[in-house]
């Protein structure tokens, strides 16, 4: 399943699409899997494994901690791969999110074929911009891949208009400027960024950066068309004494979640 | 396939394969509007007049070129160094950053951040900020806050707020990210004074641009004293901006020969070098593509120099290009010799080079073998040795008590 076709489903149940993210071999291979398997049985609708990289410039400190955690262990692309192949079994979409530089290492094309294989749908890429991904538009195309550049607050509305045409299934509005991580208000400036957006894209824009709970993701649910959650979900593990442990808090803040992005669908049918 | 509107000059942003913007979305808006206000500075006559009176009266230029006699006897060839210690601050690092100061005040941004390693950039960039009433923020990475501790005090004194970075190998590449996530967060009133000729576009044209006034200098000052061009120049490179400030006007000079030495730490054949165009492979870092020290799935690796001005694993993407191009040749210094050079320089002539410029130094004996007596060689000296003592005293067991690390 493409995650676009996860956020048509459900738009059709008159709700946003939940998108819960989780760097891969982190607390280990077998947590990170089980983590996920908690996120896909309380309604995640895609979910987002992150890549870990060295140098993480667009992340917080919670993520930074968990992915500076994975590589520790020595986690590889193809430890990515396996996990994105277990979680596209669990009947979930899945989409890679990934720094370029590691892509670039393993190279566009089969990184793209290897992906493809496994089951993920395509690409979040935090810091490569359309002007710089010509093998990667070539290379999704071929494969039919997603793409999903994301636009920010600062974006100028020529550079909203070139980015959403360059896209494929859905467009990342990252709601705030800034690092991800959870915040205690969600942005006010998201809703005016996804109107923005919607002025040049027929795509179902995602938005990111700060919910971390049911209520927030209600808030957001109701002006886009899916919600984000990372760090929230990472702290959950991070927290945790055990990773049984961590994949139950996070399958319960999943759960709060998803009632939180169905919330819209029950006050105004 | 998408049309996206060139964003900045042709030529300015890419460097053959290399250069680029790999950033996130959320600065292009301040990268557009750095490379919009910079170009239009170019153009404007009170600014390069502004920038000349500062770089004359503040910073006190030109630098001397200086015959090093007794340094030149010892390595046999004839030796200029360009006397960038000589600098207001004791480095080449004030030449870029009075420019970037004086765009930034062109922007209206009232706040300033920096990474620095050996702590000379974030000493120029606090500087600067004291001198335009900037507010001032340095990343340090936490390891090069201890070896670098008299560069965080000067910092303090001017006013800079100093945060050192824990995450990582806690040096320079660590420092970096934290800036780059300090700036996404602060872009609309931030300007981020990068150090070198690496990051997004227009910083690796525009940061050479401001460097280059070393190599103008140098040329002219060689034409005066000698008649005639020198037969190499030469530099030290971390991420390349010395290097690059003193290249810029000879690279049409194809006479010329173009060495950059990069931090061999313990050598090029362990895993503990600072060496990326010898040791490193085409990729993706701090915004640019270059060479970066990585492993086989992309991760940085990590560096090491004894100088930490040079512990970084990347490199400005404009090397990159000289190196692939054969126009320059990188080489790497050990440790060990770099720090014969150091003792050298202090010995032969008085002088006490920074530790990063004493890899140019080390490089230079080598050229001189290799061009022989008759050859004259202008070497860049990007930086005075006054923030190393701790490390060089260490190094030549000069400290009660220690253990000398080297004979």
């Amino acid at each position: 399943m493409r995650s676009a076709d996860a956020y048509a489903a459900a738009r059709g149940q008159g709700r946003a699409a939940l998108v819960g993210y989780l760097p891969a071999g982190f607390p280990s291979y077998g947590g990170c899997i089980e983590a996920l398997r908690a996120l896909a049985d309380n309604g995640v609708d895609v979910v987002e494994i992150g890549l870990p990289y060295s140098d993480p410039v667009l992340d917080g400190p919670t993520i930074q901690a968990a992915a500076e955690r994975s590589l520790r262990h020595g986690t590889r692309i193809t430890d990515v791969l396996r996990t994105v192949e277990a979680t596209a079994a669990m009947d979930v979409a899945v989409v890679v999110m990934t720094y370029w530089n590691p892509v670039l290492a393993y190279g566009v094309e089969r990184f793209a074929a290897d992906l493809d294989a496994a089951g993920g749908s395509g690409l979040i890429t935090p810091d490569l911009i359309p002007d710089e991904a010509g093998e990667w538009l070539a290379v999704s195309e071929n494969l039919d891949l997603e793409r999903i550049f994301l636009v920010a607050p600062s974006s100028t509305p020529a550079r909203i208009a070139a980015t959403t045409a360059a896209c494929r299934g859905w467009v990342y509005a990252a709601s705030t400027m800034g690092v991800t991580g959870a915040r205690e208000a969600t942005s006010s400036v998201a809703p005016a960024l996804v109107e923005r957006t919607r002025a040049s894209t027929e795509l179902p824009i995602g938005v990111g950066l700060g919910v971390s709970n049911g209520s927030q993701a209600a808030e957001v649910a109701s002006y886009a068309d899916g919600v984000i959650v990372g760090s929230a979900l990472v702290r959950c593990l991070l927290d945790a004494d055990s990773e049984a442990a961590g994949a139950a808090a996070a399958g319960a803040l999943t759960a709060d979640l998803a009632r939180g992005v169905r919330t819209r669908a029950v006050v105004s049918p | 396939m998408t049309e996206i509107a060139a964003t900045t000059e042709p030529g300015d942003e890419r460097f053959g394969p290399y250069g680029g913007r790999y950033v996130p979305e959320a600065l292009i808006a301040a990268l557009d509007q750095l490379t919009e206000v910079y170009a239009d500075a170019r153009r404007d006559p009170q600014f390069q007049a502004e920038l000349d009176r500062l770089l004359r009266d503040y910073a006190g230029r030109p630098s001397l070129l200086y015959q090093a006699s007794r340094f030149s006897e010892a390595v046999g060839a004839r030796v200029l160094l360009k006397r960038e210690d000589l600098n207001h601050t004791g480095a080449h690092k004030i030449n870029n950053v009075l420019g970037q100061a004086l765009l930034t005040r062109r922007m209206g941004k009232p706040r300033v951040i920096a990474e620095t390693g050996a702590g000379q950039h974030g000493v120029a960039t606090a500087t600067a900020a004291a001198l335009f009433g900037l507010e001032c923020v340095v990343y340090m990475g936490e390891v090069d806050t201890e070896r670098q501790a008299l560069n965080v005090a000067r910092m303090q004194l001017l006013g800079a707020d100093v945060i050192p970075v824990t995450s990582g190998s806690r040096t320079l590449k660590d420092a970096m990210n934290e800036a780059f996530r300090d700036w996404v967060t602060n872009v609309e009133d931030t300007h981020y004074v990068i150090g070198s000729v690496g990051g997004p576009a227009p910083f690796p044209a525009m940061v050479r641009d401001f460097a280059a006034i070393i190599g103008t200098e140098a040329r002219a000052q060689c034409l005066d004293l000698l008649g005639r061009l020198p037969d190499a120049v030469m530099a030290c490179v971390g991420g390349g901006s010395n290097a690059m400030g003193i290249f810029a006007a000879f690279i049409a000079d194809e006479a010329v020969r173009l060495y950059g030495f990069e931090a061999g730490g313990d050598g090029i054949d362990t895993d503990r070098h600072a060496a990326t165009l010898t040791g490193g492979s085409p990729g993706v870092l701090h915004g640019a593509r270059s060479y970066v020290l990585q492993d086989e799935d992309g991760q940085t690796r990590e560096s090491h120099s004894i100088s930490a001005g040079l512990d970084y694993p990347g490199v400005g993407p404009e090397h990159a290009w000289l190196k692939d191009t054969g126009r320059a040749t990188y080489a790497p210094i050990t440790d060990r010799e770099a720090m014969d050079a150091f003792r050298l320089l202090c010995r032969t002539e008085g002088i006490i080079p920074a530790i990063e410029s004493a890899h140019a130094l080390a490089g230079a004996s080598g050229v001189a073998k290799e061009l022989g007596p008759d050859a004259t060689l202008l070497v860049n000296l990007s930086g005075r040795g006054d923030k190393d003592m701790s490390t060089a005293a260490h190094w030549f067991g000069l400290v009660r008590g220690d253990e000398a690390a080297s004979s």
